[in-house]
């Protein structure tokens, strides 16, 4: 299952500035450690030590957030976009 | 000059120069300003901010911008009502309310924009952007036209006629998206990526425009005559103003402007269609998750708070509480406040006037307290929401005869 990972600028400095990469993986949580083999850095900055994400890292499948679906265990269609967003403020 | 400052994450304490960053590019953390605050209590006196100007810039030593003009309407500087007669319905001695709604366009968030747009100009930018629920896109739109500056302002489609007027009138770029706030927000945060040459109040420049919120402390500490209240009820949407509330009184006891700060409490107030803080709060557990709104309360819909977690934090620190309020409890709200204060409201007022009320009632405030609640934005954004509650008393022909019968029992002698 090959899937596109959207990359936020802060996190561009690890993926050569590249502001998407493709992956295989069949959930969220696959996809991101396959990013995270390919690309040294990714895994201490999206996990923490215990291996969940970290508190204000926001992942989006298809536009929806991971949270109202099933978090990292959440399956992927062939050529779905993942996005990594920080959390921003209020409006 | 640039500013005196520094943006430290606040999960992982590694320090950044002052640029228009906005999370750790380690932890996704939040950057926060951090100053020196040595050097401001060598400057600032009561007396240098009482001569200062009639408006939030009169605090500019604990603003995150350097020696420059501020891009400035007038925000700040609005009254501290006292609430005799709330205060007499509610069971309080002593309450205030922080009327925000006479800021120039209408609400708190004049104060965070003329930061983050004083600052973003300093930096360069000349295109400001943000999402918005509404009051911040008034608010962007304004200021930008008044700096000559250009905007890009972001919001849901489904807001507020009023609101949508209010941004559109300035001339800028209003993009409606057919979405949540939530979504809005997702996709500026994208767009921040995209468009690096734009300044985002609350995404790329939200270290600066947060710290405007800072400035509702400071005037409500020296309002009261340089003291600090026993306890503040402000409203929650992303959390940003309640945890900047919590650090203006605290840079105010640092800089020696008051003489005790840390016995304040804060409590948060919530729509019941969006209230993931408040529920967190219940449950006793720091993990907020995130919800899709559906409240009135549209300027406070935010499912996925950014700084939730924060204010929580202060709220179980500070030894506050959390309310949560059903949409007829708002319109309560609104009408309450109008009645007896003479003060109209937004939605989000009508939030913190029913969360006070419920705050009252579980025990929570003490009628003893000094208290206030932060008013933030005018019923005039919101009006629809009071559509078929209120309006004329009756309709009459242009006659005496016609008043004296619909109002003869019904009017004072």
């Amino acid at each position: 299952m090959s899937c596109t990972i959207r990359i936020p600028t802060q996190l561009r400095n690890l993926t050569n500035q590249e502001a998407a990469i493709t992956v295989d993986g069949a959930t969220v949580g696959e996809a991101l450690k396959a990013l995270a083999a390919s690309y040294e850095g990714f895994s201490e900055r999206l996990f923490d030590e215990a291996g969940h994400l970290r508190r204000f890292v926001n992942v989006f499948l298809a536009d929806e957030d991971i949270r109202f679906l099933e978090h990292l265990a959440t399956p992927v269609a062939d050529g779905q976009t993942i996005s990594i967003v920080p959390a921003v403020a209020g409006g | 000059m640039a500013p005196k400052i520094s943006l430290r994450c606040r999960e992982c304490a590694r320090v950044f120069e002052p640029l228009a960053l906005h999370v750790c590019d380690f932890c996704f953390g939040p950057l926060e300003a951090s100053y020196d605050y040595d050097e401001i209590a060598s400057k600032v006196s009561r007396a240098s901010i009482e001569a200062g100007p009639r408006s939030m810039w009169r605090y500019r030593e604990l603003l995150p911008v350097g020696d420059v003009t501020p891009i400035d309407l007038g925000a700040g500087y609005t009254p501290l009502v006292k609430a005799e007669r709330l205060g007499k319905v509610l069971g309080l001695d002593n309450l205030w309310v922080k009327n925000d709604t006479a800021n120039p366009t209408g609400s708190f968030k004049d104060r965070v924009v003329s930061v983050a747009l004083t600052r973003a100009r300093e930096l360069g930018y000349t295109v400001a952007a943000c999402a918005s629920t509404g009051n911040l896109a008034n608010s962007v739109a304004a200021h930008a036209a008044r700096a000559g500056m250009e905007s890009i302002v972001l919001i849901p489609s489904n807001l507020e006629a009023a609101k949508i007027m209010m941004t559109a009138v300035y001339g800028g770029t209003l993009v409606a998206v057919d979405g949540t706030y939530d979504d809005v927000n997702r996709l500026c945060a994208e767009l921040t990526s995209e468009h690096p040459s734009w300044a985002f109040v609350n995404v790329n420049v939200r270290a600066y425009y947060a710290e405007g919120s800072k400035t509702l402390a400071f005037e409500t500490a020296e309002q009261l005559g340089w003291q600090v209240p026993d306890h503040v009820v402000v409203p929650i949407a992303s959390g940003s103003q309640l945890t900047k509330i919590k650090k203006g009184f605290e840079e105010l006891q640092k800089v020696g402007l008051v003489d005790k700060a840390d016995h304040v409490r804060i409590s948060g107030a919530q729509a019941l269609g969006c209230s993931p803080v408040a529920t967190a709060f219940g449950e006793k557990s720091l993990d907020i998750r995130p919800v899709k709104p559906n409240t009135i309360a549209k300027s406070l819909a935010i499912g996925n708070p950014a700084d939730g977690y924060y204010a929580l934090k202060v709220i179980n620190e500070t030894g506050g509480g959390c309310a949560a309020v059903t949409d007829e409890e708002i319109l309560e709200g609104i009408s309450l406040l109008a009645r007896t204060e003479g003060i109209f409201a937004e939605t989000a007022g009508g939030v913190t006037i029913a969360s006070l009320k419920k705050l009252i009632e579980d025990g929570t405030i003490l009628p003893h307290e000094k208290v206030v609640v932060m008013v933030t934005g005018h019923g005039l954004k919101t009006v629809e929401a009071l559509s078929g509650t209120v309006g004329p008393t009756v309709t009459i022909k242009p006659t005496l005869e016609a008043f004296d019968d619909a109002l003869r029992n019904s009017l004072p002698a």
